[in-house]
């Protein structure tokens, strides 16, 4: 267990440092200079020159990267050219947003998509498995974003049960939650499609494994047998896809957010896009990146866990 | 020819005619503004109604799907030509250097979170058609690599291939005339889901106004145009919407038909 540790945690160091890599080359050939972008058309060369040297900007490129990556290993993420306020703290205020929207997708998913899967399952090949396969296919063909559109025109326009938009902070947690409801629907849909789908063929597999049949013959009913051997191996499978899924929900939080005018992470990228706020952009980005890479780690870690055979490939 | 072929395919079809047609002959004109006549509901002179400047809105999603095919079908292209090859490499130096180097690098692609890459290459290389093409395409290079080496590593085994070395053929030979036929299948299957993606992907993009640029007609950008008028005239949103669900719906179903006809055996990669 332990080789196997330390060979994943090598690998989660190295993603790391060539996906900062990347992100810092990309942010760095954007054109504009975001010295110039703040002091607007006007200003003295004399005191462009002085703000890159405030900023850091005159220096080589390897070293600004040096500074970048260790400063974020310590929660520095450096300072925003616009909001002149320290990076960590804008994505700090706007993860309250972010963060609880994913989660509150990822819930509403697995809430919608255990029970499909499970029917599905249990009766397959018979009516209600078909209503769900075609639930799931549906679900994985509708553009997330669109169907928020739908929603904000049911719930929120005709019979007004939720806001259109706009986020109220988390002072009146009901409050909060409530214009967070449609956004997590529109984000937890596709989600849901493609659990349940994930689901049910896994439970397949499974019930059609030789300790089922034991636990048939031992007396055990159909139900028994589904809870108590078929689910607990079917999981494994599933596991991985909910830990697939939250790299999903962040990117999609990001359009959603749009179509609902939350300010969470998706409209800082755009806004710091927009302002050639470069720092901001590649910090958040490295930030979702990371977040991406270590869920995806700890889920492989569950699986070995979970799953002895697993630790010596 | 199954149920799931023959509506998939169908569909596909559908669309693929009526973007083919928008080069010869749409019902009204895609750039012309006629103020007067906007936000008409379906059904009147203009079939599908027309939007907030009174353009046609069936001829504007003819013009979208040449975009939206367009960007999905290089990406799966870009996908195809770089990443089969390298998959192809990767089985037949299995567990040496190179195939460390081909399989970690789309690991490490796979965990990053696709679209926002891509809204970070178009934010930053400026919005357009082609950025998205390439912001989409990098993505498929993996799937595919990851694809063709799972599959032609288990080929490696078969007796065929131990007779082709024997017969004294190369490496590369083998890989081109004996493994890619035995996976081509699976690519087939593989490429329409990619498509589908590739198709949401695009609409996503451009909604948020960084795929195809005006005045070039694109889905998304119609769906981000209708947004404030979703109570005004609910049809400017439902519609274009309901084309992207009827496309990757087809590209879906079409995608499951072939994998019966093909070998319903095949695994493919879902996400």
């Amino acid at each position: 267990m332990l080789a196997y540790l330390s060979r994943r945690l090598i690998s989660l160091v190295l993603s790391l440092a060539v996906a900062s890599a990347v992100i810092f080359l990309v942010v760095e050939v954007a054109p504009g200079d975001p010295a110039s972008y703040m002091l607007g058309i006007n200003a003295q060369p004399e005191t462009l020159a002085a703000l890159r040297e405030e900023l850091g900007l005159d220096l080589p490129k390897w070293q600004r990267y040096l500074a970048w990556t260790t400063g974020m290993l310590t929660g520095d993420f450096g300072t925003s050219y616009t909001y002149r306020a320290p990076v960590a703290e804008i994505i700090g205020e706007r993860l309250w947003i972010s963060l609880p929207l994913a989660l509150f997708a990822l819930a509403l998913s697995i809430l919608l998509a255990f029970p499909a899967g499970l029917i599905a399952a249990a009766t397959r090949g018979r009516a209600p498995d078909l209503g769900v396969m075609a639930f799931s296919q549906l679900g994985v063909a509708i553009p997330n974003f669109w169907f928020a559109m739908l929603l904000v025109l049911g719930f929120a326009i005709t019979w007004r049960i939720f806001p259109s938009g706009g986020f109220p902070g988390w002072e009146d947690p009901l409050q909060a939650l409530r214009a967070l409801t449609l956004p997590a629907v529109a984000l937890a849909l596709p989600q849901a499609a493609i659990l349940a789908r994930v689901l049910r063929s896994s439970l397949i597999d499974a019930l059609g494994e030789d300790y089922i049949r034991t636990a048939r013959a031992k007396g055990l009913t159909r139900t028994q047998t589904l809870w108590r051997h078929g689910v607990r191996n079917a999981l494994i499978p599933v596991l991985t896809i909910i830990g697939l899924q939250f790299s999903f929900l962040i990117a999609g939080g990001i359009i959603i957010e749009q179509v609902f005018y939350l300010p969470g992470l998706g409209r800082l990228i755009f806004q710091a896009i927009s302002q050639r706020d470069l720092i901001v952009v590649g910090s958040t980005v490295m930030l979702l990146v990371f977040a991406v890479i270590l869920v995806n780690f700890l889920t492989d870690l569950a699986y070995a866990l979970a799953d002895p055979r697993l630790r010596h490939r | 020819m199954s149920r799931n072929l023959i509506l998939g395919g169908a569909l596909t079809a559908l669309f693929l005619g009526a973007a083919l047609l928008s080069f010869l002959w749409t019902p009204g004109e895609v750039t012309a503004m006629n103020i007067p006549a906007r936000l008409q509901p379906p059904g009147g002179d203009h079939l599908l109604g027309t939007d907030h400047f009174g353009r046609d809105i069936l001829s504007m999603l003819m013009v979208g799907a040449r975009t939206s095919i367009a960007v999905a079908l290089v990406a799966v292209g870009i996908g195809l030509t770089l990443g089969v090859p390298l998959g192809l490499a990767a089985a037949a130096a299995r567990g040496g250097l190179l195939d460390e180097l081909i399989s970690r690098t789309s690991d490490l692609i796979f965990a990053f979170p696709s679209l926002v890459i891509a809204i970070l290459i178009t934010a930053v290389f400026g919005p357009g058609a082609i950025n998205a093409i390439l912001a989409i395409g990098i993505f498929n290079i993996p799937v595919f690599a990851r694809l063709s080496r799972g599959a032609a590593l288990s080929l490696w085994t078969r007796d065929f291939i131990l007779a082709a070395r024997v017969a004294g053929k190369s490496t590369p030979r083998i890989s081109a005339e004996h493994i890619l036929p035995n996976i081509a299948n699976l690519l087939i299957v593989q490429s329409t889901i990619q498509f589908s993606l590739g198709i949401l992907a695009e609409a996503g993009l451009s909604y948020v106004g960084l795929g195809a640029q005006p005045p070039v007609p694109s889905w998304g950008r119609m769906l981000a145009d209708a947004q404030t008028l979703v109570s005004l005239a609910p049809h400017v949103a439902v519609i274009p919407g309901l084309t992207i669900v009827f496309m990757v719906l087809g590209l879906n179903v079409l995608g499951d038909g072939l994998r019966d006809a093909l070998d319903p055996r095949l695994k493919v990669l879902r996400t």
